[in-house]
């Protein structure tokens, strides 16, 4: 019988959190998107020069957005609600078993991330020694929790201005707080092409992970036996001197 | 010291947790995505879909409850305001409409109709406010109005036991625009009648001879050119509420 070793990587916890947030913060953004354009302001781009502009209308038209701010609303109003909710539960989880010590950064954090980075664009070779997450990843996903926070008070802001007064004006102002809340969207779209890209290239068996909790390894050559003939363990060792 | 729990399995056994929890994960979308399909075909109340609706007025509970005559929009200088003053919508603005002819229709109760014209209006003490108006588009300016306090129009004409009722109706005069609003934020003390923009008569455009302004409520509350004011136990019509957003409107 051939066995393998499996390592309980994601508490099941931590995958349901994760599932549950992809389609919510999916229909945030969609319906972010429906409210946004009925003032769409924002551009790439200085004086009267614009590089990009948020959105063009090609983008608007392919995905459906025009005149739909009160069906925007809606959603966004109720799913604020799950996303705020699963989010505030997670961060309670990760404090209470303890997890967050493999998500959030430490001291080495900043120095180690750079050399992921250069790792990853194969600048570097050998990545720092790692536990459940590398330094990139600890800043990417403590990162996350911080805009998911962001976008709650931002949202908030703009949502109560005139009663949550105080909260507006730590973040600037109703148009700043609107700004705000915009591109921390965008971060968010950007955070999620990096993971996507990311989960692609680290393969089947990190995807496993998410899904089923564990990753499978494979064990060392059985060497138990000494009686074993050493034509094998030999034949075994081999493709290790070369 | 490892981080992770280990376990030494048969690979057929690792192939059917696999299996098991790809068919939960599979579960999990399948029951997304009909989730959606049932919101999506749900019947809708007053433009919204019916469970967004519910989701919608238990908003309008929670958060009405943080209204306060201590929260002021926050007020700016006279510089700050703007004088091309954006003009967004004409519902109720009907051709015909002759203001020097107009008076303000106060339903005191059934029945019981009284007439203001605007001097009598202007008569009472009058309050400035210059705040930053908030379309629910998501645009915003700084505009500067006058007019009067609406808490200072219920106590001139004694209207006390109507404003303990939980809403105030506004219609205008051909009753195509309407909008229904919470007694707290009507008796706000930023909230007026107002028959001034930057110092000078309303302009037509802006709702002249007198327009609804109210700080803790997005524009579309902000009714141009009123033609009657009631009180009333429910929700009065309201016409951005039946298109689909939600009742309250309130920041």
């Amino acid at each position: 019988m051939v066995e393998k070793k499996i390592i309980k990587k994601h508490p099941l916890a931590i995958r349901w959190f994760h599932w549950i947030n992809f389609p919510v913060l999916g229909v945030m953004i969609w319906s972010g998107l429906l409210i946004y354009w009925a003032n769409d302001v924002y551009r790439l781009g200085w004086g009267d020069t614009t590089i990009l502009k948020f959105f063009p209308d090609s983008f608007n038209k392919a995905l459906n957005i025009p005149f739909r701010l009160a069906e925007g609303m809606s959603f966004h109003f109720v799913f604020m609600w799950l996303f705020a909710l699963n989010g505030l539960i997670y961060v309670l989880y990760l404090l209470f078993s303890k997890e967050y010590k493999l998500i959030f950064p430490n001291k080495r954090s900043l120095k180690e991330a750079w050399q992921v980075l250069l790792h990853d664009l194969h600048i570097r070779k050998g990545l720092p020694p790692q536990k459940k997450y590398n330094a990139a990843q600890r800043i990417a996903y403590t990162g996350v929790i911080i805009m998911g926070l962001g976008s709650l008070l931002t949202g908030l802001a703009i949502y109560k201005p005139v009663q949550l007064y105080w909260l507006c004006a730590m973040l600037g102002g109703y148009e700043w707080a609107r700004a705000e809340h915009f591109i921390l969207t965008i971060l968010f779209v950007l955070f999620f092409l990096v993971h996507i890209i990311q989960v692609i290239l680290a393969g089947w068996n990190n995807f496993r992970g998410m899904v089923a909790g564990f990753e499978v390894e494979s064990l060392p050559p059985p060497v138990e036996d000494p009686e074993f003939s050493e034509a094998t363990l030999d034949a075994n060792s081999e493709p290790l001197k070369m | 010291m490892p981080v992770f729990k280990e376990e030494i399995l048969s690979t057929e056994k690792i192939r059917k947790k696999t299996l098991l929890a790809f068919l939960f994960f599979f579960l999990f979308l399948a029951s997304c995505i009909a989730g959606w399909k049932w919101l999506r075909h749900q019947p809708e109340d007053a433009g919204a879909l019916r469970p967004l609706r519910s989701v919608l007025n238990f908003n309008e509970k929670l958060f009405s409850n943080l209204i306060s005559n201590d929260h002021l929009a926050k007020s700016f200088a006279d510089k700050d305001a703007v004088h091309k003053v954006r003009v967004n919508g004409d519902a109720g603005m009907s051709n015909g409409f002759d203001p020097a002819t107009w008076k303000l229709q106060l339903v005191r109760r059934p029945g019981d109709t009284l007439y203001i014209t605007l001097d009598e209006l202007k008569a009472l003490p009058k309050t400035d406010i210059i705040f930053d108006f908030k379309c629910i588009e998501g645009w915003s300016q700084v505009t500067h109005w006058g007019g009067v306090k609406f808490s200072d129009f219920v106590k001139k004409y004694g209207l006390d036991e109507q404003s303990s009722m939980p809403y105030v109706a506004l219609h205008t005069p051909d009753n195509q625009y309407y909008v229904g609003i919470d007694r707290k934020s009507m008796l706000h003390p930023q909230t007026i009648l107002c028959y001034e923009m930057n110092g000078e008569p309303l302009p037509m455009n802006q709702g002249a001879p007198l327009r609804l302004i109210i700080p803790v409520k997005y524009g579309i509350k902000h009714l141009k050119r009123i033609g009657t004011i009631y009180f009333s136990n429910q929700r009065p019509p309201d016409y951005w509420f039946e298109r689909g957003y939600d009742y309250f409107g309130g920041l």
